[in-house]
């Protein structure tokens, strides 16, 4: 792909036989500035971005150093902060999201990709489509007024009536809290799961799963030993893609996860995420210490996304390419 | 047919049958996001909530007029600020730049696209907010668009690139400049792609709620002024929606039905225009 603009001709056959005043003259030259500016600028915002997290967060990370992220006290009056509760909230609803979102998820794209006939796939792909364009403050809406009720209601009660002895599902139902986030958090994944899962078991050989089925293989034995793990680094990729969105997500998880800085073993309590106390406290810092470490906090977000992110691509980029490397040969 | 041979055939009639299930559950949650809020903002919505300001806390009725007026603003900024950069951005990655820029540029692309939206918030209140000593439109118009940048950057220079090389010779063979040919042949060829692509990155922006909250802010009454803190729909359900007023629970039903109406209808007209005759000609 990258080496496509080069097999893309200049105006002339042969290298610098029009001069560059020629080139300018025509607008080449200056088109070609314009559009270069535009492009750079887009790295040069990139890069400021990173710069003024960095810069944002000086006094913080030389304050306490290392110290932030182990201790848990978060106390603005003191100028006391350390980000433990919210670093343990965050990951803590994104695994849960993800122990629900990924066995559903993988199985709708299963669905999709290995049996649906191309039509009905289609169709429902768009459906899911739609699904992850709906924005994550609607998602929260549902989750206050649908999700928090639910929960107190029916299934905190039961899950501790049946297995109440595990420390997970111990404590008052609040409604709100770790489990109530993770599932609205599941809610929002899943259509990431699905569309990527799909696109990268649709790029398995047709002949892996002929071979498998020659053999004497069930549908399902084909599908879950030969093509399942042929297309399991993609599928790896689309878990990631789908962590880093859940581990950024504001709206929702602040409207639901009860935003309390505790860390508790039960699901059941609430707690509170990186991005919910930026959301909430980002407008109401007095002090330079308070508002530099929530942008340490977004600093400490940030590199968590960006990590799981290039993970994700190279993990989808490899399976594609093993898809396509096998097809040809 | 052997005991063994049944089990696995009865294994593998109940996973297939269980990744319908999967499937039938997550498309039946959006079937039941769609029905809930039409249901609910269905009843709540009527003229005075595109007409009237927000009502004094306390007292019931009034509307968000203020807000959909607030939102355009800032999706008018964010379209004025990303979509040339994305535009322009992409036709040097497709028509001009050499592979190690390209990389560099995309992969910058990437990063951006991959911030969480609450980051960019942080950003564009260090940037914008803390030189004005203001929150403002201006503000929550550099987050969204910031945001929208990447998106149509990247699906730009796909659709740019999808252009096959027979019209660019073509066009150059007739002694036209490049960037005649770009902007008569090349530009014109992709332009449905691209109308999706900036229609997709609108869509997405059009929802976000993070980078406004400490950007553009918030206003119960009418933003006169650019540099002025305005209402925005998202930010106002977010708010409305925590509140203890059961009218505000009201209202944050109906402006959830306005936003997610738009948002569908933008993706569903983007999706059709792209499906209504591939994005370029097979040549």
């Amino acid at each position: 792909m990258a080496t496509t603009s080069k097999t893309v001709p200049g105006a002339s056959p042969i290298p610098g036989a029009r001069s560059f005043l020629s080139r300018l003259r025509e607008g080449d030259e200056i088109a070609r500035m314009i559009t270069f500016l535009f492009a750079a600028s887009v790295v040069l915002v990139t890069l400021l971005l990173v710069f003024e997290l960095w810069r944002g967060s000086a006094l913080p990370r030389h304050k306490f150093g290392f110290a932030f992220f182990r201790t848990s006290v978060w106390d603005p009056i003191f100028d006391q902060f350390g980000a433990l509760p919210f670093i343990y909230g965050t990951l803590v609803t994104s695994i849960t999201a993800l122990l629900i979102a990924v066995p559903l998820g993988i199985g709708a794209a299963i669905f999709l990709a290995e049996l649906a006939p191309a039509r009905l796939s289609d169709t429902l792909e768009f459906f899911i489509d739609l699904l992850a364009a709906v924005p994550s403050v609607i998602y929260g809406l549902l989750g206050v007024f649908i999700v928090i009720p639910l929960m107190r209601l029916y299934i905190q009660p039961a899950l501790k009536s049946t297995l109440g002895f595990l420390p997970l599902f111990q404590g008052p139902a609040y409604g709100v809290g770790f489990l109530t986030a993770g599932i609205v958090l599941a809610i929002m994944v899943i259509p990431y799961i699905i569309s990527v899962s799909r696109e990268v078991l649709l790029s398995v050989p047709r002949d892996q799963r002929e071979a498998a089925l020659s053999l004497g293989s069930t549908h399902w034995e084909s599908t879950w030993k030969v093509v399942v793990p042929f297309a399991r680094t993609g599928i790896m990729g689309s878990i990631f893609l789908a962590l880093a969105r859940a581990l950024g997500e504001t709206m929702a998880v602040t409207m639901v996860i009860g935003n309390t800085p505790i860390i508790s073993a039960s699901l059941f309590s609430p707690g509170y995420s990186i991005a919910a106390v930026i959301a909430n406290e980002f407008t109401e810092a007095t002090g330079d210490l308070y508002l530099q470490s929530l942008i340490e906090l977004g600093l400490v977000l940030f590199l968590l996304t960006f990590i799981l992110n290039g993970l994700a691509r190279l993990l989808i980029l490899v399976t594609s390419k093993r898809g396509s490397e096998t097809a040809l040969a | 047919m052997s005991a063994r041979l049944r089990w696995r055939k009865f294994v593998s009639g109940f996973m297939l049958t269980m990744t319908g299930v999967c499937a039938l559950v997550a498309v039946s949650v959006l079937c039941f996001i769609l029905g809930y809020l039409v249901f609910h903002g269905g009843t709540s919505i009527g003229w005075n909530f595109f007409t009237k300001l927000p009502a004094p806390v306390g007292e019931t009725g009034g509307g968000m007029a203020n807000a959909i007026l607030g939102s355009a603003k800032l999706l008018f900024l964010a379209s004025l600020f990303g979509v040339p950069i994305g535009f322009f951005g992409a036709i040097y990655l497709a028509e001009f730049s050499g592979s190690t820029v390209a990389f560099i540029v995309r992969y910058a692309a990437d990063l951006l696209n991959g911030v969480p939206s609450i980051v960019i918030g942080i950003f564009a209140y260090s940037m914008v907010v803390l030189p004005f000593k203001h929150f403002s439109t201006l503000a929550g118009g550099f987050a969204l668009g910031l945001m929208m940048i990447p998106i149509t950057l990247r699906s730009t220079e796909e659709f740019l690139r999808s252009v096959p090389n027979a019209l660019r010779e073509g066009a150059m063979a007739l002694g036209a400049s490049k960037w005649k040919t770009i902007a008569t042949v090349i530009v014109p060829t992709a332009y449905r792609g691209i109308l999706t692509a900036v229609l997709l990155a609108f869509a997405r922006v059009a929802g976000e709620t993070a980078p406004l909250l400490f950007t553009a802010f918030g206003n119960r009454f009418w933003s006169h002024r650019w540099n002025e803190p305005t209402a925005s729909l998202p930010v106002m359900i977010f708010t409305y929606a925590i509140s203890p007023y059961d009218d505000w629970h009201r209202q944050a039903w109906a402006a959830g039905l306005v936003l997610l109406g738009l948002i569908l209808a933008i993706n569903i007209v983007a999706r059709a225009i792209l499906s209504r005759g591939s994005a370029v000609p097979r040549s």
